[in-house]
């Protein structure tokens, strides 16, 4: 079935359908890591976005029921060079097709992503409109590209509130935490010794996996919690998660931040390390194309090591807004955008990439340590 | 850490010789490392033997030792240069082992050189199989079981921990002779005790089979500051069991999770940090169990690898450079990445295509060999394709390979019985993808494929999708609409899809029996169109500095040809015997000589072992097919002034025609020059007019036509098929029977492939001369007198510039005639003539209006970059504005060495003669001709012995002049063994001889001496077909034993020369600087 990807500057891609069939709307992006598709489709940060990936053959080794990020694919459509409709590996449970028509997500294939792709990086990301043919045969490409230029696109969007719990929740009672692998059991002997809330703004799987295998047992918050009611909850630590869309709007969670500041150790990846940088006064923007992939170098400034991390953001904390009481930890090597920062006083530290990986290198899994060893040292 | 000033002086050692499983992806690495280091500003050493390479180019070193890569000779450069450091991990397994034998033998340590890169420790943990072993586990890493054991009780107590499958494999047997795997304790028992016998040493590896499980590389490089990163991914489509360098295999990963592939990257950071390699790049192969995932770990390469050189190219990451640079102390975040110029080179490259590479093997030269593909490497070269998909790739990769395939084509035997068809795919063979094919075609399904390959079903999925859309392409009424060149959407919605999944124009004109242009014609009319995109290593995140392009069928293309002056060189290819590195050199230079007369350079190449496609030898590189289709792709798209196809060796001049007649203005010497030399009627046609003579000869179509003329030429002839390289299938014939065998088996003669008949020259001398012309001018470059007579090709003879034992008279004739051909051919570049002197009487062989393998070899010697120059002539320059005018005779010798892969291939005949089987070769200079030559012999890796056993068996027309051999060997001191014929002949002449049997007439015979260890020096002359099999078995021990054999009289009396030579004094060593001055 044909399928046509409009974009608000009014190029059109023609492929064909995969997954499921309508019409989606979202912010098209794309990311160049060339394993971990399932990852990304679960990732919830990818919420209100339309996935490309640079990587052209998609869908080789299936999908199975153990890497996932969340509940279920998050993207509002995905957009492959090649989707692959054999799969093979010894863990693969579905095919891709199935996985994402069964999931209600729209999927093209056969567009030359990386004209795609290079469009984005010059103009920057921009709105598009992924649509199927109808069963009356009718796709018209004019409507679609109105349909992207009309959208509202990401910017003051609180997109965190489609993503978070509705209510609060053990991880270790969740259905998805018994699904691991061997890699992922707990390495530490005092298993659930620190007590950890962690505020959902549309947190990964993979974050929860591994606390929990760095000796912490966690419960999981909704967005909108309070500091009073996460301070009742008596935790020893708070993690600020990760999340899709725009910092700025989330007012409420900035206020919870600041709020806890100095009161307990808190760590943040990602939108959770944005809240944390906009709660200590620094200002964010919007990146031209945003980081997403698997191989952006971060220099750690403390040891002057180079780590390569897995990264989906298009926002950024800027660097020069930060107030003095910041220590800057991690740079991007690539574009010396800000990566990662440590309070001077309190015991709080974030970085913007992806320590838990999943899809990516496991080079920053220290920083989970870290946090315990903070939390130790405020105990 | 920035670079290191406490060193100055830096010694890098080659990897020497062309052999199989070490080619030319050394020169890529060593001259990148040369470049590297010398724009830091370090002072370079370099020890290399191999003259064909790019890095022993006087510029890309201070010091450019041509000399043997062995520990004694390498010291003694150490000696007279002093290096602060040495670089051993960019030349190969060679550079590596002479390095580990200089730094455990003390010398490194005596002249306080230091190792860089990688230190002794690490390099013997990853070399040990049992430290290495040991060092996996203690990093909880799996490593196959395995065990050696020297006596059948050993391996007994070793099979309870191994279990069975268990695989046996015995040291130092030819090709693994001897080896295999028992299923049970009793074919265990038997495989073992003949493992122990066929040993030269009585060892045997017992390993548990992993035999069919995934296969994997990663290419890892480590840092001073410990940052790791992972350059590239690899998987092989054919599973473990198949060595990887004859496995087809594919960029990146495509069949692990991400789960899975972050296991085997923290895998791969674990074993490069416990092995302990400081900086540089390393090669790590895994297997994964594909019912389970089980992970283990095969080996590292504490190195560059040839997968490194791979992964360089596929992913646009310059691995070898970086290695040099991190050697000196930088850190990866200090380098820049040259692609994106912004962005450091401390980051994981990230592909947005598919990369596919396709071994080339050379079977058809080492007949009664066994074809099967082992854990030996068999294959003599590869070839690299990009594509948007696997389907694209493999395609582009087949036809890259020019072997006659254009794609993923047809088995020509269509109706194999299926248990013949099912053994075809089961036993790993070189046709095993087609036979894929066969299978699909025939409905097998990819279950069933997958039991007898074990080829991961998601390959064997998308080699099904190709056959399906085949199958539909053929039905479809498609024909009429090309031929008119009528569009109709859905017609041409379905070639796009054809060109979507590789399909060349040559495989649609195949399928719709059409000529191939009109396939192009109609295809360009339906704005079907190459696009090319970049290669990049971030997947169009950052934008692109250097033009590295490859080809997919997509909606956006990405080259902006610039309005300057273009040149285009087509290069050779895959490496193959008789067409290799030589070439690549060539191209190299073209490149270089033209840039600097201010032509921008496309380079268009197929083979990532190269210098030539490194992105930064050319200004535009084109990782391509070397088709016409392909080729002409470019051409429309860059529109060169000029397309340069005398240097790439038969690939370009084979396209040469066609493109011409389509358009493309060819530079240099005329196509039909070219024709004019390789034609043989229109050949002797120009030697009539100006007068040379030619050996008697003639043509046949058919084995009746050839019996009269060679009866009337008189036997022996030379035999082979026109329009080859390598004297492919040539033979020499020595009567009516083997000529009608020759005529009707090996090469199916007919009107359009007629057989050339040649008098075969008897003892004479053959001479090869390399010159260069510029239409007006000729100037000879070298002269190079053959030490074999005629009859051996000259590709696997020894050589020696300046000539020998050719006398003045001689030598001016031969310029002589060299000017005229030239002259008659309307050469402009480079020309190379094969004359055969006989009775003073010269005879001209061959003439090839081309780039020829010499030249790199004489331009060492000369010291004149001949290639360069004939570059710049065809781009317009005369001889007169370049300043070469003058001939050059050097004071000293050259002596040019063949080095032979017989080892990789038991029981093919070994024979020396017309048809080319060597793969490379070595260099030895010396003021002293036999000292050049034993250098030569010393570089091939045969150090000639200074005393001991000399076994001497010749054919009866030998017996006189060996007498003298002889002699000279009891005067040096050795002692002589021969048999029953020759021993007489001795004896008669007053010599001692201790007498062995001819194999099985009596014992002792020549292999109980050789199995003793009491013999140091064979001369052995071939007798003809009878006694083959004794012979064959007496050079197999020889090379099973690394015994230096001789088996012709001019080859043995060099060899005793150059023992006398080393009797009065030790050899010493001179950089090419130093000769040139």
């Amino acid at each position: 079935m044909k399928a046509i990807l409009a974009l608000s500057d009014g190029t059109v891609f023609e492929g064909q359908q995969f997954g499921a069939t309508g019409e989606t709307i979202g912010e098209v992006i794309f990311n160049t890591s060339m394993t971990g598709y399932q990852e990304v489709l679960t990732d919830p940060s990818y919420k209100g976005q339309i996935v490309t990936m640079t990587y052209p053959l998609i869908g080789n080794y299936g999908c199975n029921e153990i890497d996932i990020e969340s509940i279920g694919p998050q993207v509002e459509g995905f957009v492959v060079r090649e989707y692959s409709a054999f799969h093979s590996n010894w863990r693969s449970k579905w095919s891709l097709d199935t996985y994402l028509t069964e999931n209600n997500i729209i999927g093209i294939q056969n567009i030359d992503t990386r004209a795609l792709t290079r469009r984005l990086r010059v103009h920057g990301v921009m709105n598009g409109c992924l649509a199927t043919e109808g069963t009356d045969g009718n796709l018209d490409a004019a409507t679609l590209v109105e349909k992207a230029k009309s959208w509202h696109g990401l910017v003051g969007w609180d997109l965190v509130q489609r993503v978070t719990c509705p209510n609060p929740y053990a991880w270790n009672q969740h259905p998805s935490s018994s699904a691991t692998l061997e890699t992922d059991k707990p390495i530490q002997p005092e298993n659930g010794k620190y007590r950890v809330v962690a505020m959902d703004f549309g947190m990964k799987y993979n974050i929860l996996r591994q606390l929990t295998k760095h000796g912490c047992d966690v419960q999981v918050v909704p967005a909108t919690t309070t500091a009073e009611e996460i301070l009742a909850a008596e935790p020893d630590g708070v993690f600020l998660s990760n999340g899709p869309g725009d910092p700025e709007p989330l007012d409420y969670a900035i206020t919870t931040i600041q709020k806890l500041l100095g009161k307990k150790p808190i760590f943040g990846i990602c939108l959770g390390h944005q809240l944390l940088g906009l709660a200590l006064g620094g200002k964010t923007y919007k990146l031209k194309f945003g980081h997403r992939g698997a191989n952006q170098p971060v220099k750690h400034l403390e040891n002057d090591q180079v780590e390569i991390t897995s990264q989906n953001h298009g926002f950024c904390v800027n660097i020069d807004s930060l107030p003095n009481s910041v220590n800057i930890t991690h740079i991007n090597l690539n574009d010396d955008t800000l990566e990662g920062i440590q309070h001077r006083e309190c015991p709080a530290f974030s970085v913007q990439y992806h320590p838990e990986a999943s899809p990516g290198p496991h080079d920053a899994s220290y920083l989970f340590s870290r946090f315990t060893k903070l939390i130790d040292e405020h105990q | 850490m920035p670079k290191r000033t406490d060193i100055q002086k830096i010694l890098i050692i080659g990897s020497g010789a062309i052999i199989i499983g070490q080619a030319c992806e050394f020169d890529y690495s060593g001259t990148q490392a040369c470049k590297a280091l010398k724009e830091e500003g370090y002072e370079i050493v370099l020890v290399n033997s191999n003259p064909a390479t790019i890095m022993t180019d006087p510029d890309f070193a201070d010091r450019t030792y041509v000399e043997p890569i062995t520990p004694d000779t390498v010291e003694l450069v150490i000696e007279e240069e002093r290096p602060d450091a040495l670089l051993p991990t960019l030349g190969g397994q060679t550079a590596l082992n002479v390095s580990v034998a200089l730094a455990e033998s003390g010398v490194l340590n005596k002249y306080s050189v230091e190792l860089i890169g990688a230190k002794l420790p690490a390099i013997q943990k990853a070399e040990d199989r049992a430290l290495f072993k040991q060092a996996m586990e203690e990093i909880g890493l799996s490593v196959p079981k395995s065990g050696i054991a020297h006596s059948l009780q050993e391996a007994i107590a070793l099979i309870d921990d191994i279990g069975f499958p268990a695989i046996i494999r015995p040291a130092f047997t030819l090709g693994g002779t001897g080896g295999g795997i028992a299923y049970n304790i009793e074919e265990y028992q038997k495989m073992v005790t003949t493992g122990l016998s066929l040993s030269p040493i009585s060892e045997l590896l017992i390993e548990e089979s992993i035999i069919g499980w995934k296969e994997f590389e990663l290419e890892v490089m480590r840092d001073g500051a410990d940052n790791v990163v992972i350059i590239c991914s690899i998987e092989n489509v054919d599973p473990m069991g198949v060595h990887t360098g004859d496995s087809i295999t594919v960029a990146p990963i495509q069949t692990l999770t991400d789960k899975e592939y972050q296991t085997m990257r923290n895998a791969a950071i674990a074993i490069i940090r416990e092995i302990g390699v400081d900086t540089g790049g390393s090669n790590i192969q895994f297997a994964v169990d594909p019912k389970t995932g089980k992970q283990v770990v095969i080996e590292m390469n504490p190195r560059v690898s040839r997968s490194s050189a791979l992964a360089s190219k596929a992913t646009g990451f310059p691995i070898a450079k970086i290695a040099a640079k991190l050697a000196v102390g930088y850190n990866l975040d200090e380098i820049p990445n040259d692609i994106t110029a912004e962005t450091p080179a401390c980051f994981e490259p990230t592909i947005d295509y598919v990369v596919v590479k396709i071994p080339r093997w050379a079977f058809e030269k080492f007949q009664g060999t066994d074809e099967t593909l082992t854990t030996q490497m068999k294959s003599v070269g590869e070839a690299m394709s990009i594509g948007g998909t696997f389907k694209e790739a493999i395609q582009k990769g087949l036809r890259s390979l020019e072997t006659g395939w254009f794609g993923f084509d047809n088995h020509p035997i269509e109706n194999l019985p299926l248990s013949e068809l099912s053994s075809k795919l089961t036993i790993p063979n070189v046709e095993r993808l087609f036979y894929i094919k066969s299978a699909l075609k025939r409905g097998m399904s990819i279950d069933e494929i997958y039991s007898y390959t074990h080829i991961d079903p998601f390959f064997l999925y998308n080699l099904q999708e190709i056959v399906e859309f085949e199958k539909s392409l053929s039905t479809q009424p498609i024909r009429p609409f090309i031929e008119n060149g009528k569009s109709d959407a859905e017609v041409v919605s379905l070639l796009r899809q054809a060109k979507q999944l590789g399909f060349s124009d040559r495989q649609l004109a195949d399928i719709y029996d059409i000529e191939e242009t009109q396939v192009r014609e109609t295809r360009k009319s339906f704005g079907i169109e190459a696009t090319y995109k970049t290669v990049d290593t971030c997947a169009a995140e950052f934008e692109a500095e250097t033009p590295y392009y490859y080809s997919t069928c997509s909606s956006e293309d990405e080259v902006r040809p610039t309005d300057k002056q273009k040149i285009m060189i087509l290069g050779g290819g895959p490496n193959r015997i008789g067409q290799g590195i030589e070439f690549d050199y060539c191209c190299v230079h073209a490149a270089m000589a033209l840039k600097t007369d201010g032509y921008e350079t496309i380079m268009v190449n197929s083979n990532p072992e190269t210098v030539s496609t490194d992105y930064d030898t050319s200004d535009r590189l084109y990782f391509e097919p070397l088709t016409c289709e392909d080729v002409l792709n470019i051409y429309d798209k860059e529109k060169p002034i000029g397309v340069i196809v005398q240097f790439g060796g038969q690939t370009p001049l084979n396209l040469a025609m066609t493109l011409k007649e389509a358009g493309v203005p060819i530079i240099g010497t005329s196509p039909e020059d070219i024709a004019r030399s390789e034609n043989r009627q229109l050949f002797k046609e120009v030697l009539d007019d100006i007068g040379l003579m030619q050996p008697p000869n003639g043509t046949a179509t058919s084995s009746e036509e050839a019996a009269p003329i060679a009866a009337s030429l008189g036997y022996p002839v030379i035999v082979r098929p026109s329009f080859v390289l390598g004297g492919r299938a040539m033979q020499i014939v020595y009567d009516e029977k083997l000529l009608h065998d020759y005529m009707d088996s090996a090469v199916q003669a007919s009107p359009e492939h007629p057989v050339l008949i040649d008098k075969y020259l008897e003892e004479a001398i053959e001479v090869d001369v390399d010159a260069i012309s510029d239409g007006n001018q000729t100037v000879i470059g070298g002269i190079m007198e053959h030490i074999e007579e005629a009859g051996v090709h000259s590709g696997d003879s020894d050589c020696v510039l300046p000539p020998y034992t050719l006398v003045d008279d001689q030598i001016d004739q031969l310029k002589a005639h060299t000017y005229t051909l030239a002259a008659a051919l309307n050469v402009r570049g480079l020309m190379n003539v094969q004359y055969a002197i006989k009775n003073d009487e010269v005879f001209v062989l061959e003439v090839n209006p081309r780039a020829s393998r010499t030249i790199p070899f004489v331009s060492k010697a000369i010291g004149v970059p001949l290639a360069k120059l004939a570059a710049r002539v065809m781009a317009g320059k005369t001889l007169n504005e370049l300043g070469f005018t003058n001939e050059i005779e050097p004071t000293y010798f050259s002596v040019k060495a063949p080095v032979f892969p017989f080892n990789r291939f038991p029981g093919a005949n070994s024979r020396l003669g017309p048809e080319m089987k060597s793969t490379g070769e070595v260099m030895g200079i010396d003021d002293d001709v036999s000292r050049a030559f034993a250098k030569a012999q010393k570089a091939c890796g045969y150090s000639l012995p200074l005393k001991g056993n000399a076994f001497i068996s010749v054919r009866n027309k030998d017996k006189r002049a060996v007498i003298f051999i002889a002699k000279k060997l009891t005067d040096m001191g050795f002692e002589l063994i021969a048999t029953h014929g020759t021993a007489k002949v001795l004896l008669r002449s007053g010599m001692e001889v201790d007498l062995v049997y001819s194999i099985g007439k009596g014992r002792p015979t020549i292999h109980d001496y050789i199995k003793n260890h009491a013999v140091d020096l064979i001369i052995n002359t071939p007798t003809g077909d009878l006694h083959r099999t004794n012979e064959l078995l007496i050079r197999q021990m020889a090379i099973e034993h690394d015994i230096p054999i001789f088996s012709t009289i001019p080859g043995a009396a060099a060899a005793v020369n150059a023992i006398d030579a080393l009797q009065s004094g030790e050899i010493s060593v001179k950089p090419l600087q130093d000769y040139h001055k």
